[in-house]
């Protein structure tokens, strides 16, 4: 039972990750019919902006101490970050906090990324083919990862989660399983928490705003809401950029997770599309639905157990299911009919 | 007799310049220590061109530029530049710092992408279209044993980079191959008696293994080794290379009733699953009354800085250190320090003995044919050059030297200073037979 309830907590921060990069995939694919392979390369982008602070942060004033040297005979530098020099207590607060306060930095960031990228580039690509929009996507996210590797290098940089949320609770003792039995990191509940805030904000913004509202109907009927006068593709824009963020959070949130390297894009980009082809194309509850799904599945597929029945099918269980489900509703879960059909 | 004489063609021209050349150059020719004995690349000009074959792309890009770094450097001091960093205090004598065999040492690169076939591609085309004389680099045991498999093909010199897999001087070893880089075997060795000290002999271990050639060996030796001293084995669960997320991997340990976590990762898997094992509280848990403990048998400092503070008393074994006092460790960290600006890793250390081991060979041979060459390595006793006296054994090509077992260091003084060493392990401890590991070297090939 515990284990159950472990990797069932596994599947569900997981699924949260997966949820949200594929809630942006889908929301592009639904508005703008693009099939967006430099998603990833958003997510992976969204975790830099949190290097970028915390580098930001750590930038640090440099005396040299003359009568100290380096193991290769140089003066040895003593250096202290400007943000604790000037500022303090809060300084080394805002350090603590470098993760959840870089959002702030990544909300304006990632909507330039995002508006840039789609007036830029994607754009010029509506009319054509899939392929091509892959091709040119699938090589963006390439120049993109590279940029990154060229700054920051190929290691995983690690980024600390705030020290009140750097432990594990144990969630067992709570319920009256033996100590120690069920424990899970508290940042892992945070970035489950935060999943379920971000979902639940896209959906409210599409659901109960004129904006959203115009969305939806362009997603429905791209012509008819162009006939009305009313300049979707702008708002298509918007809706770009606001994916942009969305996909750029969740990789910001998940950094004390997965130390980000330039490559962390691409290790979730095809699960992501696994999630949104078994959720349906375009259905947004439907890549929510399916991320959560695959990551509890993912996860149970893991236990010894299964393991021992099946050898191997931790490795294969998500593209299983995508096989299964496929065949047995082609158009996903939650898909809409005429989506990818003609 | 004719009295026609034949005219001038294109045959009778190269012949006579044929004749001509051998008589002009007969007297070098029996003066000369290089003198040739057809080989493959044999290097008739002023050069000697030596392939480095380095991730330059890819997970392993940060370890593959410190190899070229140290490689960089390496023919530096064969040129007689620079401070001459470990030719000072290395104890062969053979070269001066004014190249090899007389001749400057030149070098190309090629991108091994820490893929097999990607590799071979680039040592291929060294070999063949820029004329490297011997191959050298890499920091994935995959890609060793395939180059050094097309190296023994084509009838060069392979000297292995980063490579810890008992198989390449094991199963996988061949004539032309060498490696100083130590192995998963000498890694248990090592490790076992410190882990008895450090945590006795009654403990369950639990292992996360990374499922290619790598992991086996090293799950394969560490349990070896710690079941030879009494520990049990609850589990060894492979894990997909580059899983990202272990957390369902982790998650059965806590449960399973082991006490110790074995993460038998290294690069990408190596920090993820030892951040998140640390996330998920192993680190500061107690079962069966005892701290549980996490063990790295493959540290590297490159990779410890990216788990950060993840690593803080976390044991692991390590090739070589930059901390190390020895009057070797000391020259390269000195000269390496100042020409970059902050210390070499493990890859750049066995790089750079890999690249100054072969040009003392080839110099000690006077010839650069592969073959004269390894007969000048095997059995080949030597010291000055960080890990205290150090054989290469004919029997295998495989260095022997001490071992250091570290741990993620507690308090810091720098982003390098994440490790320090508790044990230099000697030696006559790591030691093994050759037989034992098996394969067969087979016959040199000189590519000629």
């Amino acid at each position: 039972m515990d284990v159950i309830l472990l990797q069932l907590l596994n599947g569900l921060d997981k699924g949260g990750a997966y949820a949200l990069i594929a809630l942006g995939l889908t929301l592009i694919f639904g508005t703008l019919g693009v099939v967006n392979f430099a998603h990833g390369a958003l997510f992976m982008l969204g975790a830099f902006c949190a290097v970028s602070f915390n580098a930001l942060l750590g930038l640090e004033v440099v005396t040299v101490d003359e009568t100290q040297t380096t193991a290769w005979g140089t003066p040895l530098e003593v250096r202290t970050p400007y943000v604790e020099a000037y500022l303090g207590d809060f300084g080394a607060w805002i350090l603590n906090y470098s993760v959840p306060v870089s959002i702030l930095i990544a909300i304006p960031v990632m909507l330039l990324v995002g508006f840039v990228m789609e007036r830029g580039l994607i754009k010029h690509f509506y009319k054509r083919a899939h392929a091509d929009q892959i091709l040119v996507t699938f090589g963006l996210a390439i120049v993109l990862q590279e940029i990154i590797k060229s700054i920051y290098g190929a290691n995983p940089i690690p980024q600390a989660a705030p020290v009140a949320v750097r432990g594990a609770a144990d969630i067992g003792a709570l319920f009256g399983f033996d100590p120690g039995v069920i424990v899970y990191p508290y940042w892992r509940m945070v970035y489950l928490a935060f999943a379920g805030v971000m979902i639940a904000g896209v959906f409210a913004f599409l659901q109960f705003t004129t904006f959203g509202m115009v969305v939806r109907a362009g997603m429905a009927d791209r012509d008819t809401v162009g006939l009305l006068g009313i300049n979707i593709e702008r708002r298509f824009t918007i809706v770009f950029a606001i994916a942009a963020v969305v996909a750029g959070l969740a990789g910001v949130m998940y950094t004390p997770i997965l130390p980000p390297d330039y490559h962390m894009g691409m290790d979730f980009l095809v699960l992501s599309f696994v999630v949104v082809v078994v959720g349906g194309m375009g259905s947004l509850s439907g890549a929510v639905l399916a991320g959560f799904l695959l990551g509890i599945l993912q996860s149970f597929a893991s236990m010894n157990e299964v393991k021992a029945i099946f050898p191997g099918i931790d490795q294969i269980i998500i593209y299983l299911v995508a096989v299964i489900v496929l065949l047995v509703r082609p158009r996903g879960l939650m898909g809409r009919k005429g989506v990818m059909e003609n | 007799m004719s009295l026609i004489r034949k005219p001038l063609n294109r045959r009778s021209i190269l012949r006579a310049g044929a004749v001509g050349g051998a008589a002009l150059a007969t007297p070098t020719i029996f003066t000369s220590k290089v003198w040739s004995a057809g080989y493959l690349n044999e290097p008739t000009g002023a050069e000697v061109i030596l392939g480095f074959n380095v991730p330059q792309t890819g997970a392993y890009a940060d370890e593959g530029a410190d190899e070229l770094r140290a490689y960089q450097l390496a023919v530096k001091h064969l040129n007689g530049e620079g401070d001459g960093g470990m030719l000072n205090t290395f104890s062969s004598k053979a070269l001066q710092g004014n190249g090899v065999n007389g001749k400057k040492v030149a070098y190309v690169t090629g991108d091994t992408q820490t893929k097999s076939d990607a590799a071979r591609a680039s040592a291929k085309r060294m070999i063949e279209k820029d004329g490297a004389v011997m191959i050298t680099g890499g920091s994935s045991s995959g890609v060793a044993i395939a180059v050094q498999s097309l190296c023994q093909e084509a009838g060069v010199i392979f000297m292995a980079g980063l490579t810890h897999s008992n198989d390449t001087t094991g199963k996988d070893k061949r004539k032309n191959g060498f490696r100083h880089f130590f192995n998963t075997e000498m890694s248990g060795a090592a490790l076992a008696p410190v882990l008895k000290n450090a945590f006795g002999t009654d403990r369950t271990a639990y292992h996360l293994t990374a499922d290619y050639t790598w992991g086996w060996s090293q799950e394969g030796s560490i349990k070896k080794y710690t079941e030879g001293m009494g520990w049990n084995t609850a589990a060894a669960v492979r894990t997909p290379l580059g899983a990202g997320d272990f957390s369902q991997y982790i998650t059965p340990v806590l449960n399973s009733g082991a006490d110790v976590l074995v993460l038998n990762h290294y690069g990408k898997d190596m920090v993820n699953s030892l951040t998140q094992a640390v996330q998920f509280g192993l680190r500061d848990k107690q079962v069966n009354g005892k701290d549980f403990a996490i063990v790295v048998p493959l540290y590297s400092r490159l990779m410890a800085q990216g788990a950060g503070e993840n690593v803080k008393g976390i044991f692991g074994s390590t090739n070589w250190h930059w901390s190390l006092q020895d009057e070797g460790s000391k020259a390269f960290v000195k000269s390496f320090g100042q020409e970059y600006g902050f210390p070499p890793s493990q890859a750049a250390h066995t790089t750079y003995c890999q690249a100054l081991l072969y040009a003392d060979a080839a110099q000690r041979a006077g010839t650069f044919e592969p073959c004269a060459l390894a007969a000048a390595l095997e059995g080949f006793e030597f010291d000055g050059m960080g890990n205290g006296p150090t054989l290469y054994r004919a029997e295998d090509h495989q260095c022997f030297k001490d071992v250091l077992v570290v741990k993620g260091k507690e308090n810091p003084s720098s982003q390098f200073d994440v490790l320090e060493v508790v044990e230099v392990t000697p030696r006559s401890q790591v030691e093994y037979p050759a037989e034992m590991l098996g394969g067969e070297l087979g016959a040199c090939n000189n590519g000629a």
